[in-house]
């Protein structure tokens, strides 16, 4: 199925062109030389971060990792468009939109790793932890932006979730809820053309963008892969979100270049050719051609680009191999938030029994 | 007789195969089941054979998938759902009790409800989050539905075969921690000649304790009495197989015999399975009992990190533990 339509958002062709367009154009105008090679080093250093992931996965210190390989442009993008009072509401992959949030690098790998069930204080970044449920965060953040329009905060909610996502009724609920309520919350879709090994037209028949019309919220496809462009869209949907003029969606058209995740076989599923048109219209040089283009990629910013992206794998990787499995007891903690007899009961019942080898041996 | 050594995943896989050989009306939904093969690979190759009408890749939605094997039913057909991890199988919970649970019974016996939810789980596998969970009691506590569980490849065969064939909906929970593990599988014994799904199996005879389990911790259950049986003590795994109905009967019998009884699974002990079988065992068996009755599952929290799981799950140590506890009364 064709996805991308002549409606969709671009303003840097995959050859690295700046291509116009009577609105977003405007509204990334303030990016001088500085925060386009910012943007570019965002997209090297996220990158940077995924590969660190799946090779410590490979290594055996992970359990899994969800690779986000190709879709750096649309986090970047997403990520960097929203403001510190804003709250994300993520699935499982959005490893670049954390990193934009400015989260503590190991903190991203507990819950792949296995030594707690999240990663981060939601409230220390604004963005609450991964949801593996699919779908279930449109809801929480439809309810968060309900709370912020209710408090006359000038923050939106954004909810980031793929195409399978938006097969679940939670997704469909959300949207439903948020007009009605007009609420300031942002739809994200990546559409990353894969849910697993099922192609993004066994949930969609109608470009994933055109669903909003039929909730009563302007809907916008935009090239996942440029992220000026989604930079441009996200800014706009935010703003008019924490203005009061409701939510929106937005489908950024993107390709999950990687597996799945680590336990994924794609080569079961994916038509041969089509990685390899993809790469074509990777993030990473699409904006690094601008770059170049704009006399913006000398010698000595590329190498600080690639030392800033070593340091951060660097941090990463010990912060990672520090992370201490926890202590047995320590599984009972915060089931509840009050004082629960059963749980206190069920907790000196297992140290009682744990004490029993203690000397036994 | 003429066995072949096989996997548990395997063994599903053949039953799927042979159930929709058999009866045309079989057809299989799920995420992700059709070119992958289902992210366990349990339909492996059953797109290929039986095309994409029979081996449907459904939308990502699992209310729809259920809901969507509600209507089929109807029309005669016998759906095979496949819900990918036990933690996603809440989206479908309203389907499945308000709708699949009590058609047959709304409409006075007239609408058959075949359908048959396949459903990997329990942990061991070290995952993370809402992919090891132990979900039966929610269902074995609805009336209408049927809930089994496999404890090895042959009955993962048979017992699949029989779910589809039976025209109430069973809820089949495939202990996803044994699906690699190899058992003999007679493929050609008929359906009629194996035990009804409705039947507990004794899986080792003893004459000391009973233990019951079910699932992924049948063989838990089996290596404490191989244990046990080094130190002197005699104890009879039931293989309980299935959950609702509960075969009461045989328990008993064992129990009879043996004066005592542990149960174990993996779902939280408090208001699971285990609280129902102490309950009744003590009513039908209170003169008989030796001892009370021990339970030996989870603990009352969300299926914790994997780096905590093995404390979380029954295991060998945990289990004689009770069986020692019930020994000495
Ligand atoms: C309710 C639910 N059903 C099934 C799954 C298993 N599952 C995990 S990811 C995934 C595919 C998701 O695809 P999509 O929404 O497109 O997001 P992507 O992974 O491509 O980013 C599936 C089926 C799940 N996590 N939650």
């Amino acid at each position: 199925m064709t996805v991308t339509t002549d409606q969709m958002v671009q303003l840097l062709t995959p050859t690295g062109e700046r291509r116009p367009h009577p609105v977003y154009e405007g509204l990334i105008a303030d990016l001088d030389g500085a925060a386009l090679r910012g943007l570019y080093e965002d997209l090297v250093v996220v990158r940077r971060i995924d590969a660190e992931g799946t090779a410590l996965q490979r290594q055996g210190q992970l359990g899994l990792w969800a690779p986000m390989l190709g879709q750096e442009a649309a986090q970047i993008g997403s990520g960097r468009a929203l403001a510190a009072d804003d709250f994300v509401f993520p699935s499982y992959r959005e490893h670049g939109v954390a990193y934009c949030r400015g989260v503590d690098p190991a903190d991203v790998f507990g819950m792949w790793r296995g030594t707690s069930l999240s990663c981060w204080d939601p409230y220390d970044i604004n963005m609450a932890i991964p949801a593996i449920i699919i779908g279930a965060q449109g809801l929480h953040a439809t309810g968060y932006a309900l709370g912020l329009k209710r408090d006359g905060a000038e923050a939106a909610a954004i909810a980031y979730f793929g195409d399978g996502a938006t097969s679940q009724g939670d997704i469909a609920e959300a949207l439903g809820f948020a007009a009605t309520y007009q609420a300031p919350a942002v739809f994200f879709c990546q559409n990353n053309h894969w849910a697993i090994s099922e192609p993004v037209g066994l949930q969609a028949q109608v470009p994933i963008y055109q669903r909003a019309a039929g909730y009563g919220m302007p809907g916008i496809q935009v090239d996942g892969n440029d992220v000026l462009a989604v930079l441009a869209v996200t800014r706009w949907a935010l703003q008019r979100a924490r203005e009061g003029s409701g939510p929106a969606l937005i489908e950024a058209v993107t390709y999950r270049m990687g597996p799945h995740t680590t336990a994924d076989d794609p080569t079961r599923y994916r038509p041969t050719g089509e990685l390899e048109e993809w790469r074509e219209r990777d993030p990473l040089s699409r904006m690094l051609a601008l770059l170049q283009r704009e006399g913006l990629a000398d010698e000595d910013y590329l190498d600080s680009v690639r030392a800033k992206a070593d340091a951060v794998a660097a941090e990463l990787r010990a912060g990672c191999l520090a992370l201490p499995d926890p202590a047995p007891l320590t599984m009972f903690d915060n089931v509840y938030a009050e004082a629960h007899p059963l749980v206190a009961e069920e907790r000196a019942q297992y140290a009682a029994y744990l004490d029993g080898f203690e000397g036994s041996n | 007789m003429a066995t072949t050594r096989m996997s548990m995943a395997k063994a599903l896989n053949a039953g799927l195969r042979k159930a929709m050989e058999d009866d045309p009306k079989v057809v299989l939904m799920g995420e992700d089941i059709g070119k992958l093969g289902g992210v366990f690979r349990i339909t492996d190759g059953l797109q290929k054979d039986f095309g994409e009408d029979r081996v449907m890749d459904t939308p990502l939605a699992e209310s729809g998938i259920i809901g969507t094997a509600v209507g089929l039913a109807f029309r005669g057909y016998r759906p095979v759902c496949e819900i990918q991890f036990d933690g996603f199988i809440y989206p479908a919970f309203d389907q499945i009790v308000s709708q699949v649970a009590k058609l047959h019974y709304r409409s006075r016996g007239n609408v058959k409800m075949p359908l048959t939810i396949r459903v990997p789980f329990g942990g061991g596998i070290g995952a993370v989050e809402h992919h090891s969970e132990s979900p039966e009691a929610y269902f074995a506590h609805t009336a209408g539905l049927r809930v089994v569980s496999c404890a090895d490849a042959d009955d993962a065969y048979g017992m699949l075969q029989q779910a589809i064939a039976s025209d109430d909906p069973v809820l089949f929970f495939e202990p996803k921690r044994l699906y690699q593990h190899k058992g003999e599988v007679d493929l050609d014994r008929a359906l009629t000649a194996r035990e009804p799904l409705h039947q507990a199996r004794i899986a080792r005879s003893g004459t000391d304790l009973t233990v019951a389990a079910y699932g992924p911790v049948v063989g838990t259950a089996l290596a404490a009495a191989e244990a046990a049986a080094e130190e002197g003590v005699s104890i009879e795994v039931v293989d309980l197989r299935t959950l609702s109905p509960l075969d009461f009967d045989t328990l008993e019998q064992s129990v009879l015999r043996t004066g005592r009884l542990v149960v174990t699974h993996e779902a939280a002990v408090f208001m699971g399975m285990g609280a129902e079988i102490a309950a009744r065992i003590t009513e039908r068996c209170f003169y008989h009992l030796e001892a009370p009755v021990l339970r030996v599952g989870g603990f009352h929290l969300p299926y914790p990190a994997s780096k905590l799981e093995e404390h979380h799950l029954p295991d060998l140590d945990r289990l004689l533990h009770a069986t020692d506890r019930v020994l000495a009364y």
